[in-house]
């Protein structure tokens, strides 16, 4: 049988020839939660009886979406994970170490070919590196740290191939921005995307996590960027998926043209070229999260900001992805460049993203972010406006005070 | 059998509209209810009584993981979800956490219809319309873990997983 990539991992962890509609209980290789689902997650653990996680090693813990803690409620709920983690001698991923999906790649808990479990929505992420990884919500995990098992059916595939070179100033963000808003919020649900062609190849492990990420608002369950051109720090066996393998439909995309995206308020589908946005007034610029965090982002903004200030009543937040990214970002001198043309660093973490802390627009505000959610009271006002573009996108509209094509900076 | 009052909205409802960020950092799930759906319809909680129903259509529950959404909407009062569909990680968390949901690709249901559902045969009434809808089956381990009330008492019992 010709399988996909999903079929493919999930038959090799089963032992059995898989194929999708199949309902299945796989062992996991991995499983994280962070300060958003985690407290749930232990409660639902001990109230399942307690005792040990299945194995401490591929169990961890991020404090990254309210942290540090913003009020004592938090703080509490961060003490309990603390706690947790000490009792059962899991990793805890601190604050300011940076966001689950950054941390889970660098650290290597997640690997090519692995079925990974997050207790968060965009844990698709790692389909960048070829693992299987699906969100769940927090009675899920917590099943998962007890048994290390999960029910799951064997998901549907899509494929969208991405033909021709993206033009200079034209990112990955750019593109997975086009192709939610081809595919939609809901055109992917319960289903795996497959992503392949010349346009992916040449792609940084930190464009292709841009990538997979946003197969989340696409309401895919896992995504896949084809392995041809990954590269990581380690050896490693990719799994590919057969030539004749079955996709419920297969999208094919010339991109060698494509323009700036931008997604308009208040759906990450409500895409368009960026034409039409330019011009529109901006209050506050946001550059971070699992979607645009790295290093490469900060470093194209600053490309774009050296030796210039953004526009006077314009704020500019940047949190680094992790501690990591944050370290490169001092060392190439990008942290500096931005700090000196006004940005505000925050530090590794979720930032503004969830709306909770570091960065809650005011009733009217516009604000123009490298994240990947911009639904109405994401960043924790529902009167305040969200357009989402790429980090250079973002950087560009910061200097200018209003959406700016960026590729005139980037020539 | 669940009978009660349905409120409907529309399509892609997402997880901030469902229950804001800014209120998923807690373990109290009565200050969830407080919130629940208060940037779509400040007025639902006030409106809301033990039982209801509520009514959606496509993909319900995009967004986030987080499974304080379908615990603010049990703690609300909210008997059962029904739409035409749902986003994948809610659908999971509501059975997990032992709300009932139901995909019923077609409906008739206007706000304020009184609705007759039966879970284990999928059968959905609009008492106001007469119409009958069926809803697309659940896997087995689902109506399992549903039937223990959530998947915290089914692994208390079972252990594991059986397909």
């Amino acid at each position: 049988m010709q399988q996909t990539t999903a079929e493919k991992i999930l038959s090799q962890h089963t032992g059995q020839l898989q194929k999708a509609g199949d309902l299945i209980i796989t062992h996991v290789d991995g499983a994280m939660a962070t300060d958003t689902t985690a407290p749930f997650a232990l409660k639902a653990f001990k109230e399942m009886g307690g005792g040990k996680v299945w194995n401490p090693d591929k169990c961890a813990l991020i404090i990254d979406h309210a942290a540090p803690a913003p009020n004592e409620r938090i703080a509490n709920l961060h003490h309990l994970m603390r706690q947790f983690a000490k009792e059962q001698g899991i990793r805890l991923f601190e604050i300011g170490e940076g966001i689950c999906h950054q941390v889970m790649v660098e650290s290597q808990y997640v690997r090519p070919g692995n079925v990974f479990i997050g207790a968060d929505s965009h844990t698709p992420t790692y389909g960048a590196l070829n693992a299987f990884a699906c969100g769940v919500g927090s009675t899920d995990l917590a099943a998962v740290f007890k048994t290390g098992k999960i029910w799951l059916k064997v998901p549907q595939s899509i494929r969208i191939i991405c033909n021709g070179k993206l033009q200079k100033g034209v990112t990955a963000k750019d593109l997975i921005l086009f192709l939610v808003g081809k595919i939609s919020i809901s055109g992917a649900t319960y289903q795996s995307v497959e992503f392949e062609g010349e346009a992916f190849e040449n792609m940084t492990l930190a464009s292709r996590m841009t990538i997979a990420n946003m197969v989340a608002e696409m309401g895919g369950k896992v995504g896949f960027v084809h392995p041809k051109g990954l590269q990581l720090d380690y050896e490693f066996e990719a799994v590919f998926p057969d030539s004749g393998a079955h996709y419920l439909q297969t999208f094919e995309f010339d991109v060698s043209n494509l323009e700036p995206q931008i997604s308009a308020p208040e759906s990450p589908d409500n895409v368009e070229n960026i034409g039409p946005h330019e011009g529109t007034d901006i209050d506050y610029a946001f550059i971070g999260t699992c979607c645009n965090g790295r290093l490469e982002d900060l470093q194209i903004a600053a490309k774009i900001l050296k030796g210039k200030r953004i526009a006077p009543g314009v704020r500019f937040v940047i949190a680094p992805a992790s501690k990591s990214v944050m370290l490169d970002a001092i060392t190439d001198g990008s942290l500096q460049t931005l700090i000196e043309a006004g940005a505000a660093i925050i530090n590794p973490g979720c930032g503004p993203c969830v709306g909770t802390h570091q960065g809650v627009p005011g009733n009217g505000e516009v604000v123009i972010s490298a994240a990947n959610r911009n639904f109405r009271g994401r960043m924790g006002n529902p009167n305040s406006n969200i357009y989402l573009g790429a980090p250079a996108t973002v950087a560009a509209s910061a200097l200018e005070g209003q959406i700016v094509n960026p590729q005139k900076y980037l020539l | 059998m669940i009978q009660g009052i349905a409120h409907v909205y529309g399509d892609n409802i997402d997880t901030d509209r469902i229950i804001p960020g800014k209120y998923t950092k807690t373990l109290d799930v009565s200050l969830l209810a407080n919130h629940v759906l208060e940037d779509l319809d400040p007025e639902f909680r006030h409106k809301v009584q033990k039982g209801d129903i509520l009514v959606a259509g496509d993909n319900f529950g995009c967004g986030s993981s987080r499974e304080q959404a379908p615990i603010a909407l049990k703690e609300a009062g909210i008997s059962i979800v029904i739409a035409h569909y749902f986003a994948r990680i809610f659908f999971r968390n509501a059975i997990n956490i032992g709300l009932p949901v139901l995909e019923v690709p077609k409906h008739d249901f206007q706000a304020g219809d009184e609705v007759r559902i039966n879970i284990q045969a999928g059968t959905i009434k609009n008492l106001r319309s007469g119409k009958e809808f069926t809803a697309t089956p659940l896997p087995k381990v689902m109506i399992d873990i549903l039937h223990e009330g959530g998947l915290v008492s089914y692994l208390k019992k079972n252990q594991t997983y059986s397909l």
